[in-house]
């Protein structure tokens, strides 16, 4: 039987597969355009810190003063400044964060009234860093100095709350920064919660146990890894946040317990500084900034591979 | 009769395309301090109305990256409050003159409800900044303000956490009258306070000071004045309270000698009505322009700031510069070739 005129017989079809394929060769240069994107960021960067690396070397990270004028730099208070308005930002989102994701999944309330909290929640990070930082201004630190003056005259000598109370200050920036992850968090422990198989929910049900005991003892432990991976993620994105936290953590230079007074951040001492520097400072900046980088990509590279190893361990329930 | 015309149409149309060619507009492009920045940009809408093919851009990018352009030579001119080192004129290869094209004071702006009026004397104001004097119906205070209750509030200071012209002129202005200043803290655009809150930019500390009662940061006259803040009144060298006004700056300014190059900052005024803080911003121009419609447009621009322009000074906050200092000003831009 003759072939109709418009099939390819297959000698045409081995040398069209066989021949350059444009498509493959388009999107390896985006892949690779991507990556080598990354590593010339931080080539440049380390190439800008060297001479600061050189000079101060790992002491860098653990003196606390920080004075152009007399050319001495150190990064330990907003190492810990990072550190410590990151740290309050999950703990004040994650418990807020997981609540929400719980509601979501579970069949509370309504379908449509779940969907538009949920879009509510997730319209929270659409919302630009400036905007949250001017908010922070009118609406959190009135709020923060209250509570401040308050805290100081009852619980004054715990050195949380020591000293006079600021509206611009540690707690200030951490209640902000608490809001702007929260739709990372719910989001991905939402994803998680959904995730768990149907068989498991059944067979607690099955079993006996009331609806939060079915939640509270089977469903979130075995999400447990999607939320873990969710905060990690957030915390990532708490640690880079600029704008917002430089407008409301006060930018002090010096180490203090409490968290009603101004502290710093790496993010908000690039924005300050970096337009009016010069020389030695310029590398000392380039080097903070090294240091958030590879920081924010370590906690992000946990998140994802915490992420990514679950998924294939839990991956064979169904 | 249309072959006869045609050829002198085209005559007529070159003719007028080389006409308006010999009028095409010279554009110049400037960057620099923010403090100056409304004032030149005032200047630069006024003289365009006088010379409408001259058109003066000027990018309020902050005194230091103003500076990193002038030296690569991006711009046409640059501004700044701590005018140019000696190193920093030694890298540009034109080379450089610096004219002093106006100048402002630097205040202290309070917020303290019910008080309108505050005296602090040299001591109180280095302690505040330093931390030493923690509320403010401190004794020490209290006593240089007879007639006046003073709140039972700690008092907040509020400093620039950018790197600024305006940092580099108080803490200059604290070193020269305070020697626990200048060991502990020192003088730069960046330096780092004992005590207090940091906001970015003028904006920022006049933010801070009309947030909370209490707060007291140092300010450009023009931000305190526009925004509605009380300033305090400072003991100069004399020993007399002076308050931030034209008068007390220009007298201020009168008194200073200035030197062959127009860089002097005067740290600690000697007058008996000079303001303490006060200081000139700088234009900065290059000794050689190669573009000879450039330098004659960039010339009439400074020309007209010095003079016609400094009856904007008074009323956006600056102080209007004294004749001699104009005379020498001009003096300067004269050796622009």
């Amino acid at each position: 039987m003759s072939q109709p005129a418009n099939r390819a017989n297959s000698d045409e079809i081995e040398e069209f597969r066989s021949g350059m394929d444009l498509f493959r060769i388009l999107c390896w240069v985006a892949a690779v355009a991507a990556v080598a994107t990354l590593a010339w960021i931080i080539a440049e960067i380390v190439q800008s810190a060297w001479p600061a690396m050189q000079k101060f070397g790992f002491e860098f990270l653990t003196t606390s003063s920080w004075q152009p004028n007399r050319e001495r730099f150190g990064v330990a208070p907003f190492l810990i400044g990072t550190a410590v308005s990151s740290f309050i930002a999950i703990l004040l989102a994650c418990p807020l964060g997981v609540a929400i994701a719980i509601f979501l999944s579970e069949d509370f309330l309504p379908l449509p009234v779940r969907q538009t909290i949920r879009f509510v929640v997730e319209m929270l990070a659409a919302i630009p860093s400036v905007v949250y930082g001017l908010w922070g201004i009118f609406v959190v630190i009135p709020i923060i100095q209250v509570f401040g003056t308050w805290a100081t005259k009852h619980w004054g000598d715990f050195p949380l709350f020591a000293g006079p109370a600021y509206g611009n200050s540690m707690l200030t920036a951490s209640v902000v920064l608490a809001i702007m992850i929260l739709p990372t968090i719910t989001a991905i422990s939402r994803s998680a919660l959904v995730a768990v198989p149907k068989t498991l929910r059944e067979g607690a049900y099955a079993l006996g146990a009331t609806r939060w005991e079915a939640i509270l003892g089977v469903i979130l432990p075995s999400a447990a890894p999607g939320v873990v991976a969710g905060t990690i993620l957030g915390l990532g994105r708490a640690m880079g946040e600029t704008m917002a936290v430089a407008m409301l953590i006060g930018n002090s230079s010096r180490l203090t317990w409490s968290l009603l007074s101004p502290a710093g951040t790496l993010a908000g001492l690039l924005a300050n500084q970096f337009g009016e520097a010069e020389g030695l400072q310029i590398s000392s900046l380039m080097y903070a900034a090294l240091i958030l980088v590879v920081l924010t990509l370590f906690v992000n590279m946990a998140g994802e591979w915490v992420l990514r190893y679950f998924q294939k361990k839990t991956a064979g329930i169904r | 009769m249309m072959t006869t015309s045609l050829p002198k149409a085209i005559l007529a149309v070159s003719a007028l395309a080389l006409t308006t060619a010999a009028h095409a507009d010279v554009s110049l492009s400037g960057a620099g301090a923010s403090f100056p920045a409304p004032l030149y940009q005032r200047w630069s809408v006024e003289f365009n109305k006088l010379k409408p093919d001259i058109q003066v851009n000027y990018q309020s990018v902050g005194s230091g990256a103003g500076v990193k352009n002038f030296a690569q030579g991006v711009v046409d001119f640059a501004a700044s409050d701590a005018a140019m080192s000696d190193e920093e004129i030694a890298k540009v290869a034109k080379g450089v003159v610096m004219i002093p094209a106006t100048a402002g004071s630097i205040v202290l702006a309070y917020n303290l409800p019910g008080v309108t009026e505050l005296k602090l004397s040299r001591d109180n104001y280095v302690d505040i900044f330093l931390g030493k004097l923690k509320k403010w119906n401190d004794p020490a205070i209290a006593k240089n303000n007879p007639g006046v209750t003073l709140p039972d509030l700690p008092i907040n200071v509020a400093y620039r956490s950018d790197g600024s012209g305006t940092t580099f002129v108080f803490t200059k202005h604290l070193a020269a009258i305070s020697k626990a200043w200048d060991d502990e803290v020192g003088s730069d655009k960046s330096v780092t306070f004992p005590v207090g809150v940091g906001g970015k930019g003028n904006e920022g500390v006049t933010a801070l000071v009309k947030q909370t009662p209490g707060t007291i940061g140092y300010v450009e006259y023009g931000y305190a004045h526009g925004n509605g803040l009380s300033s305090a009144s400072l003991q100069n060298q004399a020993g007399n309270f002076v308050a931030p006004t034209a008068e007390s700056g220009a007298a201020t300014l009168a008194s200073v000698q200035l030197p062959e190059n127009l860089r002097i900052w005067p740290t600690d005024p000697t007058g008996a009505n000079d303001y303490p803080i006060a200081t000139f911003t700088w234009l900065l121009l290059y000794k050689q322009y190669d573009d000879a419609a450039k330098l004659k447009a960039l010339k009439e621009f400074v020309t007209y700031g010095l003079t016609d322009g400094q009856k904007f000074a008074d009323e956006l906050g600056y102080i209007p510069l004294p004749p001699e200092v104009v005379a020498k000003a001009q003096a300067a831009l004269e050796t622009v070739k």
